[in-house]
């Protein structure tokens, strides 16, 4: 058997052998039709896909944690096709992206849904690519013969990482500008050549239009290579065999099933029940995952006051802020991603499953553990035992990868190992379990914490109609709302992604077309040149958007004593205060997104004379529930300063209701098209779901019942 | 019994392999949906007025409604003769002049501008006919934009449009 042409490692499926001991041979495709033997004469591509797709021996002992690498391919597909739909509609430009991404979430048919699919399909993506990795990481599947694909795995998650980031960026808001300049001055650490990376990167002297423009570039481009390494990986894959629970090469045809149809209805099955969870974040809790600090236009003068990568960076960034050395906590942020490369030549154990070892599957759930609380670290502000905390768990990560992979091949005593499937699948499924709730809890310790340097009060919760998975909006409310707009807002604050003709909308105010028309002849709109060159004022059309109260920043700070009245646009998004442990993990299953509101409200009601001790800088007001409680606004509410027609009550109360509704309206005109619709795609997926559990047990009953 | 088993099951694969089918295929219309004019669009494609009181005798201007050129012509006596002098039975898309036109506003000839071949936009007083010419592929439009010669199938459409007085109409 040996010679210079025989591979040295020895891989499953080239020595699987039928039951009567004769070599295994893989069946192909074999087409009686004429013009496909024809086709297939000259280009075996059916026999491939069949090989690969159909009659692939997959070992019959794989549990569900085998269904992410089909998850996270059908979510890579997802992620492109929503991509490049969105291309469609999105601008590459400073002055225009954070409007065009508006554009998609009010005027393209469906842009909100293609928006929100996209957005949290990164999350459930990472969310799998997680479980998928701690998968690995539980049953050795780094393991010789799989050293390549697993490196070839974590090529793809760095690149996943980097796509990620770029992509985050795009929207061009205050988080996504604070994290480009965060993170691309993560190069300056490079001794000598640092600042000349950086501004390389940037295309110029700071964050700016050519450092958007490429981010796009490489954002497209990089999905891509993604797509073609996953090709490369699951080449190897097929090389070198599926791993399985035990870690036990299968013997004979016995111990494998055909991939069709077996492990294909097993993944369709968990694949259905995965996308219950991305419906419930696209549909109900569409901005959890995000912070409402990026439904604000990136401001290179202003840094938000605590910002946060995403929920999946957190670990790693955890890291960083933990090391107080600039180049060295850079280096420990790579490496950490980087050790995950190395882990094959770390473990020394020649046992491949961690559930026959002992000693491992500790150390395994500690380092869970360990990535978890990283994860909620990193959410936290940077100060006192939050940092030492990351201090310890940082050396942990690295001990575990460094010093107790190694030393646990040597010391520990492994259980004896099944001497056949059979046995294997007497044993327990235990730990498979341990993985899912691990991710799902990293997913969950992300925190939504503000830093705040004064003692805030938490708005309280108010009652509205369009909370929870059947709200919808009050039009009355809705129309109210617009008039305490209209009657005091506007002096000060614009509303510039909104057009006249939004008020007539469905599921908005409704106002009438000619109410419509009425409203927008009200406002004076700049057009022009006419024929004489000349800019002129004209009556608004229901087109046209909302007229800013100032021509530009200088002008209204001017006008507010250097306060800068807000837009009004997506404020309701914007705003968010921090809910703290448990209620931030409520707000996921019970979801409720008006906190932005809440906040709104109780800022309208919330002035108070000054306490006695606070100097208050001149031309400020006094707020209980204002950041820092000196606001510019005077109060801008009076029982009776509104004047409404429809009985109700004229009150500070009433009004602060109703033009926290119109916001929240105004923010997300399709509120109410997304619940209706997610409630009829979570319906659907749930019976697709129960439909598939029974399919998968009729299909897997011979095999079982063999058992 | 064994007979019954098969039926159920097949049953179930088909049921479960139909909702999936009905699942993919309504995933597609958003995917299909996002490329129709959005509202933005739709509502900037109102209607548009025009003054039609700076536009001399023989003047053709061009003005942009949806983003197409509307063409609006100011037309002579003699253009106007000559549109109405041509037998229906010699021209490819046979439309008497009169029906292009607004009763009583025979002066004002409104069409789309674009060349009903390929899109392209004809010049306007070229061509043999007192109308237009398409420097693209050679078609030839007359003073009412009928295709009188060239590769073009149809007349040049008639906008909707009305006069709200003398010198003003709406277009769309």
């Amino acid at each position: 058997m040996s010679g210079p042409d025989q591979p040295t490692i020895r891989s499953w499926p080239h020595e699987l052998r039928r039951a009567d001991g004769s070599p295994y041979e893989q069946p192909g495709f074999r087409p009686s039709n004429a013009v496909l033997r024809w086709l297939e004469a000259r280009l075996p591509i059916l026999d491939l896909a069949y090989k690969t797709g159909f009659s692939y021996p997959t070992p019959r002992n794989l549990n569900y944690l085998w269904a992410l690498g089909g998850i996270l391919a059908f979510m890579l597909v997802v992620q492109i096709a929503t991509g490049i739909v969105l291309v469609m509609h999105y601008t590459p430009d400073v002055g225009l992206a954070f409007d065009s991404v508006e554009h998609i979430m009010r005027d393209v048919p469906y842009g909100w849904l293609l928006r929100y699919l996209h957005s949290n399909g990164a999350s459930v993506f990472f969310l799998a690519v997680y479980l998928h990795t701690f998968r690995g990481l539980y049953y050795g599947s780094y393991k010789a013969p799989r050293e390549v694909l697993w490196i070839l795995g974590v090529i793809i998650y760095a690149l996943m990482i980097v796509t990620g980031f770029l992509g985050y960026v795009l929207p061009w808001g205050q988080m996504s500008y604070w994290a480009a300049t965060v993170i691309t001055n993560l190069f300056s650490a490079v001794p000598v050549f640092g600042e000349t990376i950086v501004t390389w990167l940037w295309g110029g002297y700071s964050v700016g239009n050519p450092t958007l423009t490429r981010f796009f570039a490489l954002h497209y481009l990089l999905p891509f290579a993604i797509a073609g390494l996953v090709v490369l990986h699951v080449w190897a894959l097929h090389v070198v065999g599926q791993n399985n629970p035990a870690g036990i090469d299968p013997q004979t045809e016995k111990d494998t099933v055909p991939f069709n149809p077996y492990a294909n209805v097993k993944d369709w099955f968990v694949l259905a029940v995965f996308l219950i969870i991305y419906a419930w974040l696209v549909f109900e809790t569409p901005n959890y995952l995000g912070h409402a600090d990026n439904y604000i236009q990136a401001n290179p003068a202003v840094t938000p006051t605590h910002i946060v990568p995403e929920w999946y960076y957190l670990p790693f960034y955890a890291i960083l802020r933990s090391i107080p050395n600039k180049l060295m906590g850079v280096l420990a942020l790579f490496a950490a991603i980087g050790m995950l490369a190395l882990v094959p030549w770390l473990d020394t154990s020649p046992v491949r499953s961690g559930t026959y070892r002992p000693l491992f599957k500790q150390f395994f759930l500690g380092f869970v553990l360990t990535t978890v609380l990283l994860g909620w670290l990193g959410s936290k502000p940077a100060e006192g035992g939050y940092v030492l905390g990351a201090r310890v768990l940082t050396a942990w990560y690295f001990i575990h990868f460094l010093v107790v992979l190694p030393l646990l091949g040597r010391f520990e005593r492994p259980k004896p190992l099944p001497r056949s499937f059979a046995e294997a699948l007497k044993g327990g499924k235990t730990a498979a379990t341990v993985a899912v709730v691990a991710a799902l809890a990293l997913a969950g310790a992300h925190g939504k914490a503000l830093a705040q340097e004064q003692e805030q009060p938490t708005p309280p919760r108010n009652s509205w109609s369009f909370a929870g998975p059947f709200g919808t909006f009050d039009r009355g409310q809705l129309q109210r709302g617009f008039k305490v707009y209209h009657d005091v807002c506007q002096a000060c604050h614009s509303l510039r992604l909104l057009s006249f003709r939004n008020l007539g909308q469905e599921g908005g105010p409704g106002f009438s077309e000619a109410q419509v028309a009425a409203i927008a002849a009200e406002y004076m709109i700049k057009d022009g040149p006419n024929d004489q060159g000349d800019m002129f004022m004209r009556p608004g059309r229901p087109a046209d958007h909302f007229p800013p109260p100032f021509p530009n920043e200088q002008a209204a700070r001017f006008a507010n004593s250097g306060a800068l009245p807000p837009d009004m646009s997506v404020l309701a998004k914007a705003r968010q205060y921090e809910r703290g442990f448990p209620r931030f993990v409520q707000d996921m299953f019970v979801p409720y997104q008006e906190l932005g509101i809440d906040y709104i409200v109780s800022v309208l009601k919330g002035y108070a004379p000054k306490p006695a001790d606070m100097t208050m800088p001149a031309g400020m007001q006094y707020n209980t529930y204002f950041p820092g409680h000196a606001i510019g606004m005077p109060p801008p509410l009076s029982d009776g300063v509104v004047t409404y027609t429809d009985g109700s009550p004229q009150t500070i109360d009433q009004y602060a209701a109703d033009i926290a509704a119109f916001l929240m309206w105004a923010a997300e005109p399709t509120l109410v098209a997304r619940k209706q619709l997610g409630f009829q795609v979570l319906i659907y997926l749930i019976v697709l779901s129960v439909l598939l559990y029974f399919t998968k047990k009729r299909i897997w009953e011979p095999v079982v019942s063999h058992q | 019994m064994s007979a019954a088993e098969p039926t159920r099951r097949d049953f179930l694969y088909v049921a479960t392999a139909a909702v999936g089918a009905i699942g993919a295929a309504a995933t597609l219309v958003p995917f299909i949906a996002q490329m129709n004019p959005d509202a933005s669009t739709i509502a900037a494609g109102a209607p548009i007025e025009v003054d039609l009181g700076p536009i001399a005798e023989g003047q053709i201007i061009k003005v942009f409604w949806r983003g197409k050129p509307i063409f609006i012509s100011h037309r002579t006596k003699k253009e106007i003769d000559e549109a109405r002098m041509v037998e229906l039975g010699e021209l490819r898309d046979p439309q008497p002049d009169q029906d292009r036109v607004k009763p009583g506003r025979d002066q004002w000839l409104v069409v789309i501008g674009i060349c009903t071949h390929l899109g392209c936009i004809p010049l306007a007083h070229q061509g043999n006919y007192d109308g237009w010419f398409c420097p693209c592929h050679g078609s030839q439009y007359d003073s009412s934009g009928r295709i009188r010669q060239g590769p073009a199938p149809a007349n040049l459409p008639v906008p909707p449009y009305a006069f709200l007085s003398d010198s003003r109409i709406q277009i769309g």
